[in-house]
């Protein structure tokens, strides 16, 4: 049976109890532990600093040439906190509620908690850092509300969010740096976990420009390495976002958790071409605006403004007239495939709705001509000052969709479509953040545990800031207290150079395959299986298809690849293959896990098993628990399971009607 | 958008590591679609010299939407290609025309040594962040966020400043390779806001220090950086830059 070691006590006691009782370690004893930290995205940036300030010896990797262009940095929208600053009736418990009902009774209501209530600490943290979110005219900080919550409580910084707190994250990881308590090495990947007795003791990693492999020591590693979605190839992750160091924890015992949850966001921007490499998000802060439609007439090939009003069907509002355009995500999106799927799509693909702001436009520019006293203004006047408003809030992404498309989103209405975002699914892990590894940690999108089956917006940042800042720098206390004799183990020990002999046997077998076809070419096919079979909608035919293609694939991968260049150089072609191999793996085990999970919950829609008005139909009888794999042999996994409990939150039909 | 095809001859810039001395290559590349993104056209012509036996050529991106500041190709004499305000990875294809020639060149610049092809070190800039480019506050010292108001005017400017993404391109651009738009984007960034206050002095003195020794050259206001910047960050972070450089020069105090 899975522990997942939450702190008994009511709900709202559980991390107080956890903190006024974990092991500490002392001062002169933190100098003599070293942390391993893989990845310096919102996670691993934010632990990496805060463990350095605390005294650790921390080393910290990423395999971008800076710490400070982890995948992190793309979010948009913005970070939740429960300050209730808008004194609109929010608090901790809703947040809470919010985010367990959001993803469909799938999470943990201990870990789920214990996000809410370190919420508001992120935001302060982040302000004194210098983070420069938004404000209103009496200086004080601006919310906006997102998908899933009736309540304004997102923080942002326009629409560069991540990069605004991850900048903060960044900076005070290269102070650390300066203070010699944070080695950083950019430009490496780290490519195996180092076991010495049943714990995580280190890693192997290459040396991206050099290509050299290199041992290094860790009383502890942390893995705080992203999501995956880039496993369906096209995704709005950034083209380096990879699973293969979660992967490699789980080829190392690591379970990996629900690892068939994705998020497929209702709002990118579609895909153009067969050339297409990724595709780009337009945040879920536009839905706050701006309001989804089709025409109501099918296959209507009228210019969005040659249709009048009366012909404009506002599906999202129709359907959900009490959250409207701000429903969740996966309800969002799974309506927009009804639409496109129904002959309704817009767009030369037909693969497309509208998300339109003109009425936005409308309405700011209302509002500022009252407020400068404009009386009658003009229907120029009133565009003219309403652009202005939209831009304030949402220039960068209007200019973005403008320079991708070619089009100008505040004369004509965007074309969007929903794309993989996100992955809830991840390497599983305790209340303390462990692995079932001993000394394997998982942090930020590494991890499965907050976001159940479908992760809210703003959700995401606020859960890396609170791993890093203020979970794990108590929890690996916890652990490392009893680690304080233990003296740093040499990297000439036989596990070190047994790891790195097999590291460099499966380079060598990769570079020696010589077939034909590109890493590429492999992904591509790789994302089209995913997409198309275990996407948005799954059923147990496609799924069951899916696993075969999947194999045949592997199959095809290791004996026809070609891998220009050597390995001793930089050579990214060789970087994408060892990725694409894990990928392949791991596509597998996605579907799996989607078959195995006979019930729709949150983004992951069973066709089997959906309601009369063809929403996601739980069966919280039979399936209310995380799905734990653990990998048994090539091709072979077993289930664990971690039965979820809700003693607060009652599981209920999700409904945003 | 009306879309089209077109056919392009590439000269890029080739080199197999940091001590070799580099050449161009051309390349005739055929049927991009106007809808690609220059980078698209990369993927495209790196699978065709795979295909063909060939190495591909290397080159720095990861978000491909302007955000992380990985990308870095010289286009045609100018830092992120033609478009205003952009990065290497937004410029689309709809930019060029049927039989353009288009000259592709890594950053250039003494202390962003080439590592391969179009990749370049830019960890100087990590560096001069390093040396004081933070404010000195560890997790758990914060107060309420909200207990410091700040007028928006200022929070919106640092945000300006804060918005840059370390691309370098502004060293690029400029003849005399001066970082001198990067540091004071984020010297202005952290100056603007009361948090920023205690270390100003240090961190203006330091920041300028480590530039120094980098090797990045002096600033002759030429401006060149700030036309490339594709963040739009500011010239006039350089005479602030400059400003606060002397103050703290005169009072300096630790
Ligand atoms: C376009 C976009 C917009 C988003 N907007 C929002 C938003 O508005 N609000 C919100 O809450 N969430 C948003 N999200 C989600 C959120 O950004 C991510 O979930 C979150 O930033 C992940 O942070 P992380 O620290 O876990 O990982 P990442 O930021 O992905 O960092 C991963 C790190 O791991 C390193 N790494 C990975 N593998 C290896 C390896 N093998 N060796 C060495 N290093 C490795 C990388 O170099 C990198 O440093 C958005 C996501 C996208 C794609
Ligand atoms: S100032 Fe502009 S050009 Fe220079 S690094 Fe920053 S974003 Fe790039
Ligand atoms: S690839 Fe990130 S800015 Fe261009």
């Amino acid at each position: 049976m899975l522990n997942a070691k939450i702190p008994g006590g009511p709900l709202d006691q559980k991390w107080t109890y956890y903190k006024g009782h974990c092991n500490l370690v002392n001062p002169a004893n933190k100098r003599k532990l070293e942390v391993i930290i893989i990845g310096t995205g919102l996670a691993g940036a934010s632990a990496a600093a805060s463990l350095g300030e605390l005294g650790y010896k921390v080393k910290a990797f990423c395999f971008q040439d800076s710490p400070r262009r982890a995948h992190s940095i793309a979010a948009q929208g913005g970070i939740n906190a429960a300050k209730n600053y808008q004194n609109d009736g929010d608090s901790v418990f809703r947040l809470f509620y919010d985010t367990i009902k959001g993803g469909d009774y799938r999470a943990r209501e201990g870990n789920v908690h214990r996000l809410a209530e370190v919420s508001a600490n992120i935001i302060d943290q982040c302000v004194a850092q210098g983070v420069p979110f938004a404000r209103e005219y009496g200086g004080l900080l601006s919310n906006r509300s997102f998908g899933g919550t009736q309540v304004q409580r997102t923080f942002y910084a326009a629409g560069q969010t991540g990069q605004q707190l991850l900048i903060g994250a960044y900076q005070a990881l290269e102070r650390q740096v300066a203070l010699g308590n944070v080695k950083m090495y950019s430009r490496h990947e780290m490519l195996d976990i180092v076991m010495i007795d049943g714990k995580a003791r280190g890693i192997i990693a290459r040396n991206l420009v050099t290509g050299e492999l290199e041992r290094h020591f860790g009383h502890a590693v942390l893995l705080c390495s992203g999501g995956y979605g880039n496993v369906f190839y096209l995704s709005t992750n950034a083209m380096g976002s990879n699973v293969t160091a979660a992967w490699k924890a789980h080829k190392k015992g690591a379970y990996f958790g629900n690892p068939c949850f994705t998020q497929i966001h209702p709002t990118c921007i579609p895909v153009s071409g067969d050339h297409q490499s990724k595709l780009t998000l337009m945040s879920e802060s536009l839905r706050n605006d701006g309001r989804i439609w089709v025409p109501k007439q099918k296959g209507d090939t009228r210019k969005p403004n040659e249709i009048p009003e009366e012909e404009r069907d506002y599906y999202l509002e129709r359907r959900y007239p009490a959250f409207g355009n701000l429903v969740p995500r996966d309800v969002a999106s799974r309506a927009a495939k009804e639409r496109c799927d129904a002959g309704y799509g817009v767009g030369s693909s037909r693969q497309a709705v509208y998300l339109d702001y003109a009425k936005a436009i409308e309405r700011y520019g209302l509002g500022e001509c009252s407020k400068l006293g404009i009386e009658d203004p003009t229907p120029e006047q009133v565009r003219e000052h309403g652009v202005n408003v939209v831009k304030e809030k949402y220039g960068n992404l209007f200019d973005m969709y403008e320079k991708i498309t070619g089009e100008n989103p505040y004369e004509v209405p965007m074309r969007i479509y929903p794309a993989v975002h996100y992955t809830m699914g991840g390497l599983w892990v305790d209340y303390e953040l462990m692995t079932n590894v001993p000394g394997l940690y998982a942090l930020g999108e590494a991890n499965f545990s907050d976001h159940g089956a479908n992760r809210l917006g703003a959700s995401a940042l606020m859960q890396g800031l609170a791993d890093g800042y203020f979970v794990i720098p108590y929890t690996i206390g916890n652990y490392l207290s009893n680690d304080i004799r233990t003296a740093a183990i040499p990297t000439s020990h036989q596990a070190f150079v047994d790891t790195e002999k097999a590291v460099q046997d499966r380079i060598d077998r990769l570079m020696n395959i010589k077939g034909a076809k590109t890493v590429e070419s492999f992904h591509k096919r790789l994302g089209k299986i995913m997409w198309d079979k275990c996407g948005m909608a799954r059923n147990a035919a496609g799924l069951q298809e899916a696993i075969e293609e999947i194999r045949q694939l592997k199959k095809e991968f290791w004996s026809n690849l070609r891998i220009p260049g050597g390995i001793k150089e930089m050579n990214p072609e060789l970087d994408k293959a060892n990725r694409v191999a894990d990928f392949i793996e791991l596509g597998e085990l996605m579907c799996i896990d989607a078959l195995q999970r006979n019930e729709s919950c949150g983004g992951h829609f069973r066709e089997e098993s959906q309601t009369e008005e063809g929403e996601a139909k739980r069966d919280d009888n039979n399936f209310q628990y995380v799905a734990a794999w653990e990998l048994k042999g090539e091709g072979n996994w077993e289930l664990h399971r971690e039965d979820l409990v809700f003693e607060v939150a009652k599981p209920s039909q999700r409904s945003y009607k | 958008m009306e879309h089209h095809t077109m056919n392009l001859t590439l000269k890029v810039w080739r080199q197999k590591n940091s001590s070799d001395s580099g050449h161009f290559e051309t390349y005739d590349v055929k049927d991009i679609s106007s809808e690609m993104s220059f980078l698209e056209m990369f993927d495209v012509l790196n699978e065709r010299l795979i295909a063909e036996g060939k190495d591909p050529i290397a080159f720095d991106h990861d978000c491909r939407e302007g955000i992380c500041g990985m990308c870095s190709m010289y286009i045609n004499g100018r830092p992120h290609g033609p478009w205003h305000a952009n990065t290497t990875c937004q410029l689309h294809m709809r930019a060029y025309k049927d039989g353009d020639t288009i000259v592709v060149e890594p950053w250039r610049a003494k202390s962003f040594p080439v590592i391969k092809d179009l990749v370049v070190d830019r960890t100087a800039f990590d560096r001069i962040i390093q040396a004081g480019g933070y404010i000195s506050v560890n997790t758990g010292n914060a107060v309420d966020a909200n207990s410091i108001p700040i007028e928006k005017d200022k929070a919106d400017l640092a945000f300006a400043n804060a918005a840059c993404i370390g691309c370098g391109a502004c060293v690029a651009a400029c003849k005399n390779s001066s970082a001198m738009l990067f540091v004071s984007a984020k010297v202005s960034h952290l100056a603007l806001l009361p948090q920023g206050d205690p270390e100003r002095k240090s961190r203006v003195i330091n920041m300028i220090a480590q530039m120094d020794k980098e090797g990045f050259g002096g600033c002759t206001n030429t401006g060149a950086c700030e036309a490339v910047c594709p963040k739009e960050i500011s010239i006039t972070n350089i005479a602030r830059l400059n400003n606060e450089y002397i103050k703290a020069g005169l009072t300096v105090d630790k």
